[in-house]
């Protein structure tokens, strides 16, 4: 990896941390800090449990939808706010309001709204995902050379064809920025939501774990989700990089 | 070889019109673009608009494209009152305007893809005019892969594809090293000699103009007024390097460059 | 590409003249945040009366809980309580932050050991080890402070981190012609060039801290906000609930925005270049 431009791979002081991590847990000064090594042998018992895959089917199943519905909505939203002066002027104070608003506090709306279930959740992941997936969209539309637009003009494009073959395309690095954004801000959504729910997927494992005092297994459980949400920034950073040959050349 | 012949206005007798600016006027804001622009085009010829930053040439292009409205006058391309972009008029762009995730080919062949053209047979014309403008070899190589010179090449070979009557080109060598821009001029002249098309052409440069041009429209700043129009009488049928040593290609840029001093800040 | 030429390919991006000529009345940019506002309200109202839902109030019954919960007192001394965590906490971040991310910016072996952690940590959800946080320090202020620094403190170290590792080389190269020792080079030249960049990652450290308050109190145990919150959904006041939520959302927005003037009107980021 050469994310800092280092020929030392960036990631590998991890394995630093794990080791540490091992012998502060082998010494007990930490109580809620077992050793990484039980840790590990927990998570790979972990996953064999039904609870844990039934909780991992009921967090991906919220987590997908609440994705989905955020790319579906966000992304014609940021397009109308990029293309149309006056739904941004109307629109835009409050998608910066919300993108960085402490949203958490809305999750007690979503329960009594949409009751102490899976809806809440999709409704969390939805409302962090969102926003910033508009203004990238957003930012991505109104970096477009006006030239580009005048040229599908002039060659006649009709509506869909200016927004099907050049606008959406044009805009698409900074959209897939944007989702990956919105991915990392959906998966903390997923998570604050169901801690919050405390009775669906996750977060009712979490509740268990901590209450009966399972540091082992919460601790395998923290690193399962971890390792989820740096699996789905890195392949959302991948895709980004096959699109990037032509976005460096956008000048 | 007679003098250039320079006369006022559009007073220039013009045998067969094919567009026709008729008292445009166009601000943008409290600013005034262009202020009561008559003029003439006439069919296959490559006529110049001329002048500073700031004299609307660009602007007024745009306007006999479709691409921005007058705020009071026509334009007539043959006869008809535009009224946005047409099939018979094709723009060139100062900096390419190409899509960057497409390739060579398909940049080419994209005004004929917006028409409907099925494939095939926008691929089979495309790929004709990638060979016209010298890109044979480079159908499936993208944007930023080519130099600038390379990109513009692809511009006008997207333009002369779709078959226009009149080409719109905007400075479209500005963006060009000196040695391509040459070059291209050269092609430029060629070209219109075997297309039976008409060019009108926008740059700020007075050699590329009296070089090109078989007729220079000078348009004054702030407002943007059509302030001379210049026949240079330049042979160009021989060996384009000729004319660069031409005494009337010298002289007609002299003359211009008198009249434009004034302007410049 | 020079101005002329952008400016009038922003009258192209508003499209048709219709539309431009509804952006041209409403030109102002105040009056259209004012429109924007009072089509929320509009908005908020309608859907509380139609209803969309029993646990949904109008925006006047919120507006009038907003004011009831204000002069009974029971807001004013919930943010009393709320602010303490938030306060301290986002000073200790920006202080241990602003350290750590220099370190990690100057020091190869600094920013090999920490910032992967940090990235971790930012990417990650550690909203999860909240509930942690309390079986070590407890349900008091402590735990809270934690609970805020956990969110704030990975993005102000990174920011801190980028900016000074990406200072201006050729500043340096002059500091170093002149003679600037590395000391020098550090207080004259990296830090000052960093300072937009630090200070703007101090915001979006504030940003997180108040969504971590929001977290302990909520997961932690109820004082403050988080407390009335609990408070009214269990008595079904919508309304208060409601209206204690849109106050720390406004609260915590006002506080961003001031932040943000403050960026501008004390780096003039403009005048950077940057």
């Amino acid at each position: 990896m050469t994310l800092f431009g280092r020929r030392v791979p960036a990631m590998a002081s991890l394995i630093f941390w794990g080791v540490l991590w091992e012998i502060v847990g082998r010494t007990g000064i930490i109580f809620i800090l077992p050793p990484l090594s039980d840790v590990l042998v927990a998570a790979v018992d972990l996953v064999r449990q039904p609870s844990w895959q039934d909780a991992t089917v009921t967090t991906l199943r919220a987590f997908l939808i609440g994705m989905a519905l955020a790319i579906g909505f966000g992304i014609p939203l940021g397009i109308l706010m990029g293309r149309v002066r006056i739904a941004d002027e109307l629109l835009g104070m409050w998608v910066n309001i919300f993108s960085s608003a402490p949203l958490s506090a809305l999750v007690p709306v979503l329960m009594i709204l949409f009751g102490f279930g899976e809806r809440t959740i999709v409704a969390a992941v939805f409302l962090f995902a969102i926003w910033i997936i508009v203004l990238d969209t957003r930012a991505g539309v109104r970096h477009i050379a006006p030239s580009l637009i005048e040229m599908a003009r002039s060659y006649g494009a009709s509506r869909p064809a200016l927004y099907g073959k050049v606008i959406l395309l044009a805009a698409l690095p900074e959209i897939l920025a944007g989702i990956r954004l919105g991915l990392i801000r959906g998966v903390k959504g997923v998570v604050i939501g169901q801690l919050l729910v405390s009775i669906v997927g996750y977060g009712a494992l979490f509740e268990t774990f901590s209450r009966n005092f399972r540091m082992s297994q919460f601790w395998a459980l923290t690193i399962i989700l971890f390792g989820f949400a740096l699996l789905v920034a890195a392949l959302i950073e991948r895709a980004e990089a096959r699109i990037d040959y032509y976005a460096g050349a956008r000048e | 070889m007679r003098p250039a012949t320079r006369e006022k206005l559009h007073s220039l007798p013009v045998d067969d019109t094919i567009v026709a600016v008729r008292g445009v006027d166009k601000s943008y804001g409290s600013t005034e673009a262009l202020r009561g622009i008559e003029l003439d085009f006439p069919r296959g010829r490559l006529t110049s608009l001329l002048g500073p930053s700031g004299c609307g040439k660009t602007t007024l292009l745009k306007i006999v494209a479709g691409l921005l409205d007058a705020d009071k006058g026509t334009v007539m391309v043959d006869g008809k009152a535009v009224s946005g972009p047409g099939p018979e008029r094709a723009f060139v762009f100062q900096d390419f305007a190409l899509l960057p995730w497409a390739t060579v080919l398909r940049n080419v062949a994209f005004g004929l893809e917006l028409r409907g053209v099925p494939r095939g047979e926008r691929d089979e014309t495309a790929r004709r005019y990638v060979a016209e403008v010298g890109l044979s070899g480079f159908e499936q190589k993208y944007p930023h892969e080519l130099s600038g010179g390379m990109r513009q090449r692809v511009g006008l070979a997207r333009a002369l594809c779709v078959d226009a009557d009149v080409l719109l080109l905007d400075e479209p060598f500005s963006a060009v090293d000196e040695q391509n821009r040459r070059k291209f001029q050269e092609d430029l002249i060629r070209l219109r000699n075997t297309q039976n098309k008409t060019f009108i052409f926008v740059t700020h440069s007075i050699e590329e103009a009296v070089y090109i041009s078989d007729r220079i429209v000078l348009l004054s700043p702030r407002p943007g007024r059509v302030s001379q129009i210049i026949e240079p009488a330049i042979d160009r049928s021989g060996d384009p390097e000729r004319i660069r040593r031409d005494r009337h290609y010298l002289d007609t840029v002299e003359e211009i460059w008198q009249g434009l001093k004034q302007y410049v800040d | 590409m020079n101005s002329v030429r952008s400016s009038e390919g922003e009258a192209l991006l508003i499209g048709g003249a219709s539309q431009g000529q509804a952006a041209g009345l409403l030109a102002s940019p105040a009056l259209l945040r004012l429109l924007s506002i009072v089509l929320f309200a509009a908005i908020w109202e309608v859907a509380g009366r139609v209803p969309v839902s029993f646990a949904f109030p109008t925006f006047s019954d919120t507006a009038v809980a907003f004011f009831g919960l204000v002069a009974d007192g029971s807001l004013p001394k919930a943010y009393v309580s709320t602010l303490q965590p938030l306060v301290l906490g986002v000073v200790l971040s920006a202080l241990l932050g602003v350290g750590i991310g220099t370190l990690c910016g100057l020091s190869r072996a600094g920013e090999w050991l920490l910032v992967p952690v940090f990235i971790v940590l930012q990417a990650a959800p550690v909203a999860a080890f909240i509930p942690l946080v309390t079986f070590v320090y407890g349900i008091g202020l402590t735990a809270k402070t934690l609970a805020v620094m956990i969110l704030a403190l990975p993005v102000i170290v990174l920011n801190t981190y980028k900016a000074v590792r990406n200072v201006n080389g050729s500043l340096l190269l002059m500091c170093r012609s002149f003679l600037g020792t590395r000391r020098q080079e550090i207080t004259r030249i990296v830090l000052p060039d960093a300072s937009p960049v630090i200070f703007a990652g101090l915001r979006l450290g504030v940003a997180a801290g108040f969504v971590g308050v929001v977290l302990a109190e909520l997961l932690i145990t109820p004082t403050g906000i988080g407390d009335l919150i609990t408070f009214h959904r269990s008595r079904a006041d919508y309304a208060e609930m409601y209206a204690t939520i849109a106050s720390i959302i406004a609260l915590s927005t006002l506080t961003l925005v001031a932040l943000q003037w403050l960026e501008t009107r004390v780096f003039r980021p403009e005048k950077r270049g940057r």
